[in-house]
């Protein structure tokens, strides 16, 4: 590979520990690395039978009527659901983890009960024999629609006269009932300070206007889900997810049962990226399973991946800023327009806390849009919403920088979010640690690097995502010989057990290998949220830190008992139990661990934990391409991601972290989108049109953790998951700018848009 | 997918006795990568599949001095750009058996497929037209020849009549001072569909164009073999000026669509600059096959 | 509904024979017929190389082979990439350089980055990136499995001098 003249992926460690910040092989990995580890779709059992789903060749129609006959009289066909199959839930709401919603809406995703609203839509499940039976039987099913006009973008969902995907749907206006039925399910907005004032003490206001396509998520492993409704009642569910708790709560919701009937064992997930907290398979499962008495099971296709799991929202946005000539922001407001798919949610929260979330700003206003559209419902994706916000910014900024003719940093470091600054949505930061990003990014030997040659440019960018905390479970036992055996609820799809492991052992003055960490099924750990916004290394983290502890009081009292000695006067130091009372009595961690037996039986360490600490993360990029002028096609030549992890627990999977999230963002940025026909119908649901960056597509990605501690934190971690996915669009607009002269205002900026962008530059 | 029969003939009489059998119920099966796919979005859904990968006529690769080069229809890519004499022969052949795919793909997919699926995108095809490619058809009837550039009718049809079989791939040896090559533009570097592409052949005598044919993927219901582009270089003087005049002849005959991979501007245009960078590299190919001979 | 065909095949050095439907691709016969789960499905059309096998001798996608065609070859799949419970130099590098984090996509970069270190002993960055571009991976940005290809080149030289 090509050798820099420096030393890649540098840690700048401020903290030095005995476990944390090591790098040892993750407990999972031998299984993983020859075939063994069992994922969802491996799981089999006796008996089996298989479903498939028959989903909605059409955007937007009224379901009139489906007759399943033909399709249950095929040979090997064992049952057929539909909605008819579930209670009408009315209008009751729930709260399952990510705020209240309707049921009727999460019911309607899984299974359409009186309109499609996106091709794909869920429609009836069937269960036969095998997969080939089911597939065909699903074809049988006839369904009789009346075509409905689709909506696809939100300023067309906006329009006074738009086609309304949920006829009775008023949303909220600023946090009343809006007065008549419409896409918007929610207006709101955050307001800092005087914006008219502000943009008055403005020199330059600069305003640019973006559209952003829906992307995906693009895990490898398709969703999936085995299901036995059990003869006694219980409903047992393997399936990949990133939340198993939230498979139960919304399976026992939408079936109908108490909570304790349902038990979801995690099978290991091929990625998620936030795409697999929804539920599309468990519910229809279940209820071809209680028809059949049979355990059953359905995959989803790459294509029904596509069309009917959740991508992330395309998004139609306004950002304008005004600042001073010697470069101070005094007012920044943004428009942000993001389209939910088809039921309410869009990302445009979090996408509103994060728009203006790098920058100290006195004044501003942020305005979001939640726009129900006929394309899939949307999930999570990796630091959601604040991917599309932040290229919208940070455009503008450089657009700003050129013009007052500052360096990108030394602007962006002028105007830097600091401990105290507050934001528009609320919250003052605590300790974050944008600066100290801004100046490792300037301090490096990429950014010092002169970039020669024609149709080159450098570009740079920096985003924030908050992070989350939420609860987590964790409970220790302690082995007979000294080694502990860690039980935890959050799947590990990046190598969390390792970094949730590596705390315990920290505490407990072992190797991270004598720490065996197992991510358990929902009967045997405590409640447990999703693995996602970055939470896991830190919120569960925080659980087996504490279980440890409790773990370290409990041996404490063992060797007080079997010393006859005060437990205060009882030091546990680097793996050793020490007796300050002048004397030398001394126990290793495995000879007390030896001793349990005889002095009162295991011990085992427990935590719950719903910590309020969270450390939000910075993440800067830096990065030079070359755009050919004659195609419009970009070459990245060199790429660095700079992110505050507060302390990396486990040095190679941030480092994994952030190199995956930077490509996520490079895809993002250069060729991912949804292509959707007038007719609302995705045109590249493969991933050969998809395109999703291969190897031969990008240089190496090189890192650098910065570590700012997080005081909400023993060990100063940050979660370190989602940040690097924002910056990279930004970053390589700028770097384009540079290279070709033309300012991208539309994701992505695949070849012909940006081949297109210089012919109208040239035009004009 | 459909239920369907699958049979493997050992020679080329059984195979072609099966096609004439089942007709339009049958397709044959070579490396699967384009078939299977379709077949599972119930594209294509024949009754009986006819895997032709043990009849030994549609698995020859064999280089001879007069005759040239017989590619059998269903030899996967990766036999010719490992066969180093094929390769130096024919490198244009090497460029889209290198780049059909990835890795893996190349492992199956077979240039005789690629011609049979048809696809307006189809990358060796181009290729194949520059190169005076005749295809061998076999049916009960007996053999018949076809051209490469007369092969496909309309998007994944050919002229392939039900009863028949694609056998094999002729190529002519090389004229002295000879050089080809097949560029295409995808976004990507590997894994694509050719946002277009071209195939370009020349002939060189004394500093000028003795010969040249240029054909188009991706801008047409088929490709398109632009014969009036090649015609403009006979005879012309090897000038920067010449092959622009060639590349814009290309871009004019091109009649592509805008969808998901491209507008039609965008693809016209790129016709222009594949074109005019596909003729550069087959110059200097055809200029170093004359350093080799001397 | 017609008879199933009779495969009688080698799998991992074994002699194996299973019934299939003739629509049944390899891949679904590896995990469904045999048990043998390593190789995984992402897409079913070619596209991510997951489930990537060796078919006399040569890496494909197992999706886009029947379970028919197997008769009479030799197939490998992830499962014999081990020597017994010894760790070939690429899974070794795969854990000590990180270049895994959901594993969803590894053993099919194992099993085409075997088979290129077979073939080739010192690839470049670049031939490794062209040689893997028909496997995709989503979490890692592939930077740290270009390390670990490189790295395990490096330590099969030294085992061999």
């Amino acid at each position: 590979m090509s050798q820099p003249d420096y030393e890649p992926n540098v840690v700048l460690s401020t903290t030095e520990f005995d476990v944390v910040g090591t790098r040892p092989i993750r407990h999972d990995g031998a299984d993983k690395v020859t075939g063994r580890a069992l994922y969802g779709a491996d799981f089999t059992m006796a008996g089996l039978i298989h479903g498939a789903i028959l989903r909605s060749p059409h955007a937007h129609a009224r379901i009139k009527s489906i007759d399943t006959s033909k399709a249950e009289a095929l040979a090997g066909v064992k049952a057929v659901v539909t909605a008819q199959d579930l209670a009408d839930p009315g209008d009751q709401t729930v709260d399952l983890g990510e705020g209240v919603t309707r049921l009727a809406y999460i019911l309607a995703n899984v299974l359409a009960r009186d309109k499609v609203l996106y091709k794909g839509h869920a429609i009836a499940g069937v269960a036969a024999t095998s997969l080939h039976v089911a597939e065909e039987a699903a074809q049988l099913i006839e369904v009789d629609y009346e075509l409905l006009s689709p909506v696809l973008t939100a300023p067309a969902a906006m329009e006074a006269d738009a086609p309304l995907l949920h006829e009775n749907m008023k949303g909220k206006e600023l946090g009343e009932e809006a007065d008549r039925p419409s896409n918007v399910a929610d207006h709101f907005r955050h307001s800092l300070g005087d914006i008219d004032k502000g943009f008055a003490e403005a020199d330059l206001v600069v305003e640019r206007e973006y559209n952003t396509a829906s992307v995906h998520q693009g895990y490898i492993e398709p969703h999936n889900a085995t299901v036995l409704w059990n003869n006694d009642g219980r409903v047992l569910i393997w399936c990949s997810t990133q939340g198993s708790f939230v498979v139960r709560d919304t399976t026992a919701c939408i079936l109908g049962i108490p909570q304790s009937q349902v038990k979801v064992t995690p099978m290991e997930i091929g990625g998620g990226f936030g795409g697999k907290i929804p539920v599309y398979l468990e519910p229809v499962a279940a209820l071809l399973s209680k028809k059949t008495g049979k355990p059953v099971k359905i995959l989803m296709s790459r294509q029904d991946v596509f069309e009917s799991s959740g991508p992330t929202p395309g998004s139609h946005m306004k950002v304008k800023m005004g600042v001073t000539n010697d470069g101070k922001i005094t007012a920044a407001q943004a428009y942000l327009a993001y389209e939910a798919g088809a039921y309410p949610g869009a990302m445009v929260v979090p996408g509103a806390m994060c728009v203006f979330a790098a920058y100290d700003i006195e004044n501003v206003v942020v305005d979001g849009y939640d726009v129900v559209v006929n394309k899939p419902s949307t999930a999570a994706y990796r630091a959601p919403g604040a991917t599309n916000a932040a290229f919208a910014t940070e455009t503008v900024v450089d657009e700003i920088i050129e013009k007052l003719g500052i360096d990108p940093l030394e602007f962006r470091l002028k105007n830097a979010a600091k401990e105290g600054t507050r934001r528009a949505d609320g919250p003052k930061y605590p300790r974050i640690g944008c600066v100290e990003v801004l100046e490792a990014m300037k301090n490096h030997p990429h950014y010092k690097a002169p970039i020669e040659g024609p149709n080159r440019g450098r570009g740079v960018s920096i985003g924030f995502w908050f992070n989350v905390g939420m609860q987590s479970s964790c409970n220790i036992s302690v082995n007979a010989n000294g080694t502990v055996n860690l039980v935890e609820g959050s799947t590990d799809i990046g190598g969390t057990r390792a970094a949730v492991a590596m705390q315990a052992a920290e505490v407990l003055g072992l190797a991270a290998e004598d720490v065996q960490p197992t991510v358990v099924d929902t009967d045997s750990v405590g409640y447990t949220a999703v693995t996602g916004g970055s939470r896991v290394a830190f919120a569960t983290g925080l659980a087996a830190y504490e279980a440890a502890q409790d773990v370290k009081r409990q041996m404490i009292e063992r060797a007080a008992r079997i010393w006859e000695a005060d437990a205060e006067n009882i030091e546990f130091r680097k793996g050793v139990f020490h007796h300050n009372n002048g004397s030398s009595d001394q126990m290793t961690f495995s000879e007390l661990a030896e001793q349990l037996g005889s002095t009162g039986g295991p011990v085992i360490g427990r935590a719950a934990v719903n910590p309020p600490g969270v450390g939000g993360s910075f993440a800067g990029v830096i990065t030079d391409v070359e755009v050919d002028p004659e195609t419009g096609k970009v070459t990245i030549l060199r790429f660095t991601s700079v992110q505050d992890a507060g302390k990396a627990i486990h040095p190679s999977y941030v480092e994994g972290q952030m190199q995956g999230g930077s490509v996520q963002g490079i895809g993002w940025a250069l060729n991912e989108e949804y292509f959707m026909s007038d007719d609302g119908v995705m045109e590249n649901s493969s991933w050969l049109d998809y395109r999703m960056p291969t190897s031969l597509d990008l240089p190496m990605i090189d890192t650098v953790i910065v570590e700012v501690p997080n005081p909400g934190h023993p060990f100063g971690a940050r979660g370190v998951g989602e940040a690097s996915i924002i910056p990279p669009p930004a970053a390589l607009a700028n770097a384009i700018y540079r290279a070709a002269g033309v300012r991208m205002n539309r994701l992505p900026m695949n070849p012909g848009a940006v081949m297109q962008a210089v012919w109208d530059e040239q035009d004009n | 997918m459909k239920w369907f029969n699958y049979t493997r003939p050992k020679t080329l009489q059984e195979a072609v006795g099966l096609m004439a059998e089942h007709g339009e119920r049958a397709r044959p099966l070579a490396g699967g990568t384009d078939l299977l796919v379709q077949m599972r979005v119930d594209r294509r859904q024949p009754d009986w599949v006819i895997d032709v990968k043990d009849v030994p006529e549609l698995n020859e690769l064999r280089l001879d001095a007069q005759s040239g080069l017989t590619l059998g229809a269903a030899v996967p890519c990766y036999a010719i750009y490992e066969n180093t004499e094929v390769t130096r022969i024919y490198p244009a052949l090497n460029d889209v058996a290198s780049l059909i795919g990835g890795t893996q793909i190349q492992g199956r997919a077979s240039i005789g497929g690629n011609l049979c699926n048809a696809a307006p995108s189809a990358d060796a095809i181009p290729a194949l037209i520059a190169m005076g490619v005749q295809c061998r058809i076999a049916g009960s009837s007996g053999d018949r020849q076809v051209a490469v550039e007369d092969f496909c009718t309309a998007p994944g049809q050919n002229v392939l009549q039900p009863r028949e079989l694609l056998v094999s791939l002729h190529f002519p040896p090389p004229a002295a001072n000879s050089g080809a090559h097949y560029l295409r533009f995808i976004p990507r570097n590997e894994m694509d569909i050719a946002v277009a592409g071209v195939g370009v052949s020349v002939v060189l005598e004394n500093g000028n164009f003795q010969s040249a044919k240029i054909a188009l993927a991706s801008v047409a219901p088929t490709p398109l073999f632009v014969n009036e582009a090649g015609e403009a270089l006979a005879g012309q003087a090897v000038t920067a000026e010449n092959i622009q005049k060639a590349a814009q002849i290309a871009k004019d005959a091109a009649r592509p669509i805008t969808d998901m991979r491209g507008t039609i501007a965008y693809r016209k245009h790129l016709c222009e600059v594949l074109t005019r960078r596909a003729l550069n590299v087959a110059i200097e190919r055809a200029r170093h096959s004359v350093q080799e001979e001397s | 509904m017609p008879a199933k065909s009779h495969v009688q095949t080698t799998i991992n050095g074994e002699s194996i024979e299973f019934l299939c439907e003739p629509r049944q691709s390899l891949l679904e016969c590896l995990r469904d017929i045999v048990g043998l789960t390593g190789s995984k499905e992402g897409c079913n059309d070619g596209n991510c190389g997951a489930c990537t096998v060796v078919l006399d001798g040569r890496i494909v996608p197992s999706c886009l082979v029947l379970g028919v065609e197997a008769e009479g070859q030799q197939i490998t799949t992830i499962e014999a990439v081990a020597a017994g419970s010894h760790l070939h130099p690429i899974q070794q590098a795969f854990l000590e350089d990180a270049a895994l984090q959901c594993g969803i996509c590894t053993p099919g970069f194992i099993v085409a980055a075997k088979a290129l270190l077979d073939k080739e002993s010192n690839p470049s960055e670049e031939r490794i990136r062209l040689w893997l571009a028909n496997n995709l991976c989503r979490c890692t940005g592939y930077d740290k499995i270009i390390r670990a290809v490189r790295h395990a080149a490096t330590k099969m030289q030294q085992e061999q001098t």
